[in-house]
């Protein structure tokens, strides 16, 4: 098996591709340098020196507005110099392969690339093939991986909960398609969180899921009980084709997150959702704006999650 | 020309030798085996001193790009590599660009091979018309062309009925009838094995089932038609469960698997590496370890390379976007010896599953050295190792999964009908 | 060797009487992770200032970012006082090259214009590499060739300068 593509030689995070094999010291390490950047983004001058001068290119071969945007918000904030480059629209259209694209942008000395692609192992691909001084940060790719989620994740969790042994997580949703629960799994399961659920119908759920180190349920109300933490997971309408579902209507009601159904947790579990939300598909809409939602406060946490995230990545020249 | 191969252990398995003895070759048969003939001078002398010299390699599946795929690799460069690998027959399959589903085709390519230098090549003619699916080939013209079998290589029938009527129509001419057993719904949009290592990384599945249920009808029609089925490309257990049941109950099948599927599971996938995305899919443990037993006990006759050079454009891509297929004629021999060692198989029953059975199977002359059979001939030294690289790989397709892997046994001279076609330097 | 030296209460009564004559009543501490923090602390005890004390983690202005990477441990600012109103004084344990203070001063800007900053350093031990200079301090001191000073902090809180 090869070495990790993530790390250096003496362990420090060389990528971000995925949450899948890091330990709970790198992950933690990140979240307390993410806690330093929650201050800055409450003053005025919500920007620091520490990155200026470095170019940050945001390769978004699949088009997202709102992961971007936050990426670009928190890269200006470190001072850096962005680009955003949409390529969906651009090159790829005219048969430019992903390779060549990278070249041509490390000939713009790029020292970050922010890589969102279609398929899995998009991100690792382009992390194997850049100049040894080129940081890769995986926002996203295919069902595989979102790291910077499942930290934000993460974050938001030790921010309400105060620590993860003794939690109970569940997962609620469309986890065979979501490159999200695939990272809050690792992230949850490697910070030593007892007990993860996932909930979902079979149809949604992946081959061997248990092997992952969760807890699988069929059933909503069984699975939600006593929890500490409830992940809402967005429902594509594109999954009612494909014969995994038959209805919006019936998913709402087997599986879509009600006050009926969010009383059986803990009186003070917290509700997440990565977003956006489906409101009436996978989650009710007094849910998502009643007192245990902490939606929003997760987008403010992204933030300064992808800020320590570049920090500890871009450093010394390797 | 006037060879003799001096020196080296010969391993005939069909003809029940494994002993040290000497070759003899003249006008392109098996002259004498161990004492020289009287008046036999040789034109040339080969050294085979510490090496094996066996039956040249029947390879049952090469793809030689031609037509329409030069610019992954070229029937010249195709042909020397299989002849370094020691391969003095292969057969290619018809998923050429056009596919070899009309006569013309199919004469222009066995002439284009038979004057270059390299293996005997026997193409296996498309079942269907442009494998569609849907309408019959010209079998019996496409058989006096010069194809050997017929196949719709990895674009499996979904219409039952044509499935039915294809084999009837084959059998009529007592026609062999090639099938990858792979359902096509079930294994729509998958790329790797569905198990708990495609679900980690997030790949698209294809499960085990997918394979069995269409084995299940195939295996079923056999029996109905009295087809002569060989089934292509064998992955999971349960396929060898049911094609040694199948065959105790009389069932006219063989079976071969690629050697691919005797070192790799689903574990090696774990950094996407392109090279590791073949059809069909790397599976579990469990499955490459029942496959390696299945070709040891012989219920699995033959183990064959699957070779598919892919150019690296189209494998320097993120896992799912890359052309399926894995090089690998040149890595045959090894691959075999490398299973024969991890299992305890008999060098001279492993020499037999690329040599006399794949013959078998094709149903052409070669596979085994009796006096006055033609001379193809491999001599190889099985103790040396050599790393895999792409600099040494004469293929054009660099794309193997087996890249700085070591592996056992290098071919010093390969002979093709009399002639020596390929000697290391 | 490791001997304790100078005294180090002796050298923070110093820097508290050097102090005392300059303070006005909305004099603000702020010192800078993390022996200037606990020199800060005993300072703003001894002076009885009244404006909370401020703490300054300079980790993200640090001048050596390309060289040496985030530091491995990254603690928080707290400046519990609008910087424009309060004449501040930056507190360090040790003054060297001065690129600490540096850092210091461009966070400080970040967060307001400061009416006034004066710099207060227990030890001076030269070697500036900027033109920088402090306004109160403890000792001046030579080091010999390849030593260190370092402020440490013992189980009982007590504040020990260390040559190593």
């Amino acid at each position: 098996m090869t070495r990790s593509l993530q790390l250096t030689a003496d362990g420090q995070l060389k990528h971000l591709l995925t949450l899948d094999g890091l330990s709970p010291a790198i992950l933690t390490r990140i979240l307390d340098t993410a806690e330093s950047f929650i201050d800055v983004g409450e003053r005025e001058v919500k920007k620091v020196p520490l990155l200026r001068g470095k170019a940050i290119f945001n390769l978004f071969f699949e088009p997202s507005t709102r992961t971007r945007t936050t990426f670009e918000i928190a890269a200006k904030r470190l001072s850096a110099d962005v680009v955003n480059l949409n390529i969906a629209a651009s090159a790829q259209s005219k048969g430019e392969t992903v390779l060549d694209t990278v070249s041509n942008l490390t000939a713009m000395h790029a020292d970050m690339f922010i890589v969102r692609h279609a398929q899995s192992g998009a991100a690792h691909f382009i992390a194997q093939h850049v100049e040894p001084h080129i940081s890769v940060v995986n926002a996203g790719d295919g069902r595989h991986a979102h790291p910077t989620q499942g930290l934000l994740d993460m974050f938001t969790i030790r921010r309400y909960k105060g620590a993860f042994h003794n939690l109970r997580v569940a997962i609620v949703g469309d986890v065979l398609h979501s490159r999200v629960a695939r990272s809050q799994i690792h992230a949850l399961t490697t910070l030593g969180v007892p007990e993860v659920r996932v909930i979902a119908p079979r149809t949604l759920l992946p081959t061997g899921v248990e092997q992952m180190g969760v807890h699988v349920f069929h059933d909503m109300q069984a699975g939600l009980k006593d929890v500490d933490v409830i992940i809402m997971l967005r429902l594509q309408n594109e999954r009612m084709k494909g014969a995994r579902l038959p209805s919006a209507q019936e998913y709402f009601k087997q599986y879509g997150l009600t006050p009926e159904k969010l009383a059986l947790a803990k009186p003070d579990a917290i509700v997440m959702h990565p977003g956006p939300m489906n409101r009436g598909v996978e989650i009710d809409s007094e849910v998502a704006d009643g007192p245990q939602s902490v939606i929003l406060p997760q987008v403010t946490y992204g933030i300064a999650v992808r800020m320590a995230v570049m920090s500890l990545l871009m450093g010394p020249a390797q | 020309m006037k060879l003799h191969i001096k020196g080296g252990h010969l391993i005939d398995p069909m003809n029940g030798i494994d002993r040290p003895a000497d070759v003899f070759v003249a006008a392109g048969k098996i002259a004498a085996i161990g004492q020289m003939p009287d008046g036999f001078h040789a034109n040339k002398t080969i050294n085979a001193a510490g090496c094996i010299v066996c039956p040249g390699l029947v390879d049952l599946s090469v793809r030689l790009r031609e037509p329409g795929f030069e610019y992954k690799a070229t029937l010249e460069s195709e042909m020397l590599a299989a002849a370094a690998g020691g391969v003095t027959s292969l057969a290619c399959p018809p998923d050429t660009d056009p596919p070899l589903d009309e006569p013309g085709l199919v004469e222009m390519l066995k002439f284009r091979a038979r004057n270059l230098p390299g293996p005997r090549v026997y193409p296996i003619g498309a079942l269907t018309q442009k494998m569609k699916g849907e309408a019959l080939t010209e079998m019996a013209e496409l058989t006096e062309a010069g194809c050997v079998a017929f196949t719709q290589a990895d674009t499996p029938i979904t219409d039952t009925q044509v499935l039915l009527r294809a084999l009837d129509y084959a059998t009529t001419f007592n026609l062999p009838v090639w099938l990858r057993p792979q359902d096509f719904y079930l294994a729509r949009g998958g790329v790797a094995h569905d198990g708990p290592v495609a679900s980690r990384l997030g790949l698209p599945g294809i499960p085990a089932v997918a394979e069995t249920v269409a084995l299940s009808t195939i295996l079923l029609l056999a029996r109905q038609t009295g087809a002569r089925i060989h089934l292509a490309r064998l992955s999971t257990r349960e396929s060898a469960a049911m094609v040694r049941a199948a065959k105790l109950q009389g069932v006219n099948v063989t079976c071969d698997v690629s050697a691919n599927h005797l070192h790799l599971s689903e574990i090696d996938l774990t950094s996407f590496n392109s090279n590791l995305y073949f059809m069909p899919p790397v599976r579990g443990l469990r499955d490459r370890d029942a496959l390696a037993e299945a070709l040891k006990d012989g219920s699995i006759d033959a183990v064959c390379s699957d070779h598919a050079p892919v150019d690296d454009n189209e494998k320097q891509l993120p896992f799912g976007e890359a052309s399926p297929g894995a090089s690998g004629v040149e890595l045959l021999l090894p691959l075999t010896l490398k299973w024969a060692e991890e299992h305890g198989v008999p060098l001279s029953d492993a020499i037999d599953r690329i040599t006399w059975k794949p013959a078998q199977i094709l149903g052409v002359p070669g596979g085994q050295l009796g006096v006055g059979s033609c001379a193809d001939i491999c001599v190889f030294d099985p103790r040396t190792r050599f790393t895999v690289s792409s600099k040494t790989l004469k293929s054009q397709g660099k794309n193997t999964p087996f890249l700085d892997i070591e592996l056992p046994g290098v071919v010093k001279a390969t002979v093709i009908d009399g002639h020596l076609d390929y000697e290391a330097i | 060797m490791n001997a304790p030296l100078p005294d180090t209460a002796t050298l923070l009564n110093t820097l508290v009487e050097a102090i005392r004559p300059n303070l006005s009543p909305e004099t603000a501490l702020v010192g800078i992770h993390t022996g200037g923090v606990w020199v800060a602390e005993w300072l703003h005890q001894a002076l009885g200032i009244k404006t909370p004390l401020g703490t300054l983690d300079i980790s993200f202005y640090r001048d050596d970012f390309s060289q040496r990477g985030l530091h491995p441990e990254v603690k928080t600012t707290q400046l519990p006082f609008n910087v424009e109103d309060h004449p501040i004084i930056l507190v360090d344990d040790v003054l060297y090259t001065g690129r600490t203070i540096r850092a210091a001063m461009n966070e400080l800007f970040d967060y307001g214009r400061p009416g006034s900053i004066h710099l207060a350093a227990l030890v001076d031990r030269g070697g500036r590499q900027l033109p920088i200079q402090p306004d109160f301090t403890g000792a001046k001191i030579e080091l010999p060739a390849g030593k260190n000073i370092q402020l440490q902090r013992n189980e009982q809180g007590n504040l020990i300068l260390l040559i190593q």
